[in-house]
C-alpha cells in the first residue's frame, strides 16, 4: 500500500478542478435493490481553495493514471456504530482496487485547507442514524474547489447496512473515474472442506469482499463450475446428483433447482448467453465433448460444434455474437473462437503450453484464460484475435477467471501443490487488476475455488 | 524437455511398481479363488485383490498401454465367471489441466477402458462411466508418481 502522498501540481490541481467540476453538474441519481437513495441539496461551498472550473480540453482521471498514481481521498468517520461500519467498508472497497488511498479526516464540515495540505484530492463526509432502519447520508467534496460533488442519502433496513457502504462505495469510484463500480456484487463459488482426496464441495455465495459468506447446497454431491446469469438472480453449476453429472441451474429467490436440459452424457461448463435466456455448455460423446446452446425456457437444445475432440468451457461474447471455446481438436487443448451458430472457427491462443477456462471480458475487448506450461499454470489474458497475450499472475494452480462488472478485475481460483497426505494443499479465490497488479485474496471460512462474479445488484 | 523426461521416468517407476503388484495378483491369479485373499468371489474386493482395478494413461491421453490392457483383460476374463455383476468405471485426471477440461478427458479414459471390455466381450448394459475430471484423487501428493497414479480409470463393483 503507497503511504507517499505528493502536493498536487497546478496542472494536476486545474485537471482535478475541471473533472469534479463538471461531474458536479451530472444528475444525480443511485438505487438499488432495497435502497431508497435521495438527492442531498449542496451545502454552502467554497472555503476559498477552490480554482475557476470550466476550461475545454478538461482532463479525466483514468483508471490507467490512479494505478501509478492512486487517488488520495479522505473519509472521516460517519460516527460511532454503524457509521463507522459504513466507514470502514467504505474504505476496504476502495482500497481494494489499488486506485484510491485512503486517509483518515476530522469528522465534521471538511476542513479543505488542511485535506489539500494532507495531499487528499477528495474528502467523503456523512453520518449514519436509525436502528432498524437506518438512514445514511453521504457528501463527497472536491478538496480543492470546496464543492460537493454528490450528496446522496440512502435508506434501508439496517440489516442491509453493508449494501449500502457498497452502493456508497460504487458511486465514489464512478465519480471520481468515470466507470460504474463493482462493489455492491457478489461471488458464488464452491465452498472445499475436507481432505484432498476428497473434497467435500458446496455450492456458495458471498458479497464480494468475502462477507455474508453462506452454503446453497449440502455437500452431498461433487458440486462445481457456478457460474451468474447476467440478468436474473440465478445461477447455473454442475453437480453430480445421485451420480448423474448435470447442469442445473439454482433459483436465489426461491432455492429451486433444476436439471438443465437432457443428455446422454455429462453436461458440464455452463455459461449464460449475454441476455440471460440460453446457457451454453459442453456434453461429453463418445471420445470428446461437444457445445450445445439450451434454451432455459423451453430446455430446447442446439448442438454448435461435432468435431469428435474435446470442445469445452464455451463463452459468449458481450455482444453474443460469437463464442470463445477450449478444444483439443489441434492435439493439445487451445483456444477458439467461432461465431456463435458453429461457423468460422478459428484458433487464437499460440503460446508455449496448453490453454483453457477462457473467459470473454464485458468490455468484449479481452478474453482471461489459463495457461499450462512445464506443469504450472499461468493466468492471463489477450485480444479476442489472438494477439497482445499478457500474463497477469502465475502459480501452481491459477484458474477459472471470472471478470468484475466494469471488466476492471479478475477474481480467479488459487491452488497450492499438496505434499504427502495431502498437506500443504490450500485452495482461495484471489483477485487481479487486468494489468497484473494489486493481486489479493478474498478470505474465505473454507476452501474455495471456481468463483463466478455476480452482475452489479441493482 | 527435463519435465517430460522426469514425467516418464515417474511413470516407468509406477508402473512398474503395478505391474509387480498385478503380477503377484497374477501368480495367484490365474486361476485363483476368492478365498485365498479372503475377499467374497464377485465382489469389489475380489476385483481389487485378484484381478487389478484400475489402469493407468500418459499426461493428457486415452491410450492403453499394454499393462493397461492386460488388467483389463483380467477384468473382462473377470466378468465372463461373474455375469451378474455390473461395474462402474470412473475416468480421473491428474491436476495438471483445467477443471472443465479434465472432465472431458477423464470420460475419455472411461471410455477407453470400457470400449475395451466391451471389445472382450463384456456387455455393455453391465458398465456405466463417469468422470470426476481431477476432483477424486487416489494419491494426494503432487509430484510425478502422484498425478501418473492419478491419471487412470477405476473399475468398481455396482
Amino acid at each position: 500500500m503507497r503511504v507517499e502522498l505528493p502536493f498536487l501540481s497546478d496542472d494536476q490541481a486545474q485537471g482535478l478542478s475541471n473533472l469534479l467540476s463538471r461531474r458536479t453538474l451530472l444528475g444525480v441519481s443511485a438505487a438499488a435493490g432495497g435502497l431508497l437513495a435521495t438527492p442531498l441539496q449542496a451545502f454552502a461551498q467554497a472555503d476559498g481553495t477552490g480554482t475557476s472550473p470550466g476550461a475545454p480540453g478538461e482532463a479525466e482521471i483514468t483508471v490507467d493514471q490512479a494505478r501509478t498514481a492512486p487517488i488520495p481521498i479522505a473519509i472521516p468517520s460517519f460516527g460511532p456504530g454503524l457509521g463507522e461500519q459504513i466507514t470502514g467498508v467504505i474504505a476496504a472497497d476502495l482500497e481494494s482496487t489499488g486506485l484510491f488511498t485512503v486517509l483518515p479526516g476530522a469528522p465534521g464540515a471538511p476542513d479543505f485547507a488542511a485535506l489539500k495540505g494532507q495531499g487528499a484530492r477528495a474528502v467523503v463526509t456523512g453520518s449514519a442514524s436509525g436502528s432498524s432502519s437506518a438512514r445514511v447520508e453521504m457528501r463527497l467534496w472536491n478538496v480543492l474547489t470546496g464543492q460537493q460533488i454528490q450528496g446522496t442519502a440512502y435508506t434501508a433496513s439496517a440489516a442491509n447496512w453493508r449494501r449500502i457502504a457498497h452502493t456508497i462505495a460504487d458511486v465514489i469510484y464512478e465519480r471520481m473515474l468515470g466507470e460504474k463500480g463493482y462493489f455492491d456484487t457478489r461471488i458464488a463459488y464452491i465452498a472445499r472442506t475436507g481432505p484432498r482426496h476428497h473434497q467435500i464441495t458446496r455450492l456458495a455465495i458471498m458479497d464480494q469482499d468475502g462477507a455474508n459468506a453462506h452454503t446453497l447446497t449440502s455437500g452431498q454431491w461433487l458440486t462445481l463450475t457456478p457460474r451468474f446469469n447476467p440478468v436474473r438472480d440465478q445461477i447455473a453449476f454442475m453437480s453430480y446428483a445421485n451420480n448423474r453429472p448435470r447442469v442445473y441451474t439454482f433459483d436465489l429467490a426461491s432455492g429451486r433447482q433444476q436439471m438443465l436440459g437432457e443428455f446422454s452424457g455429462i453436461s458440464f461448463a455452463p455459461r449464460f448467453s449475454p441476455d440471460g435466456n440460453q446457457v451454453v455448455l459442453s456434453a461429453t460423446r463418445g471420445g470428446g465433448s461437444d457445445i450445445f446452446i439450451v434454451d432455459l425456457a423451453s430446455g430446447a437444445k442446439r448442438q454448435i460444434t461435432s468435431s469428435g475432440a474435446i470442445d469445452t468451457s464455451p463463452c459468449f461474447s458481450p455482444d453474443g455474437s460469437q463464442i470463445v471455446f477450449n478444444s483439443d481438436r489441434g492435439g493439445s487443448p487451445q483456444l477458439y473462437i467461432m461465431s456463435a451458430s458453429g461457423g468460422g472457427v478459428r484458433r487464437i491462443s499460440y503460446g508455449h503450453g496448453s490453454y483453457g477456462s477462457p473467459v470473454w471480458s464485458p468490455r468484449g475487448d479481452q478474453i482471461a484464460f489459463t495457461r499450462i506450461a512445464n506443469g504450472r499454470f499461468s493466468l492471463g489474458v489477450m485480444m479476442p484475435d489472438g494477439t497482445g497475450e499478457r500474463i497477469l499472475t502465475e502459480g501452481f494452480t491459477v484458474e477459472s477467471p471470472t471478470f468484475c462488472p466494469n471488466g476492471r478485475v479478475i477474481a480467479f481460483c488459487r491452488q497450492s501443490a499438496a505434499g504427502a497426505g495431502g498437506a500443504g494443499f490450500s485452495s482461495g479465490i484471489g483477485t487481479i487488476d487486468i494489468t497484473g497488479f494489486h493481486e489479493r485474496p478474498i478470505r474465505t471460512a473454507t476452501g474455495a475455488s471456481d468463483p463466478a462474479w455476480s452482475p452489479l445488484r441493482g | 524437455m527435463n519435465f517430460k523426461l522426469l514425467g516418464a521416468l515417474g511413470l516407468a517407476v509406477v508402473l512398474a511398481a503395478c505391474s509387480d503388484k498385478s503380477n503377484t495378483g497374477a501368480s495367484t491369479g490365474a486361476g485363483a479363488t476368492a478365498q485365498e485373499t479372503g475377499a467374497a468371489p464377485g465382489s469389489e474386493a475380489d476385483l481389487v485383490a485378484n484381478v487389478g482395478d484400475r489402469v493407468f494413461f500418459d499426461l493428457n491421453r486415452n491410450t492403453l498401454s499394454s499393462d493397461a490392457q492386460m488388467t483389463l483383460d483380467k477384468q473382462a476374463a473377470w466378468l465372463a465367471r461373474y455375469p451378474q455383476v455390473s461395474v462402474q468405471i470412473a475416468g480421473n485426471c491428474d491436476d495438471r489441466g483445467t477443471e472443465e477440461y479434465n472432465i472431458a478427458l477423464g470420460q475419455r479414459r472411461a471410455n477407453a477402458a470400457r470400449d475395451y471390455l466391451v471389445a472382450k466381450g463384456v456387455a455393455p448394459s453391465r458398465i456405466t462411466t463417469i468422470s470426476y475430471g481431477k476432483d477424486r484423487p487416489t494419491a494426494d501428493g503432487d509430484d510425478e508418481q502422484a498425478w501418473a497414479q492419478n491419471r487412470n480409470a477405476i473399475t468398481s463393483v455396482r
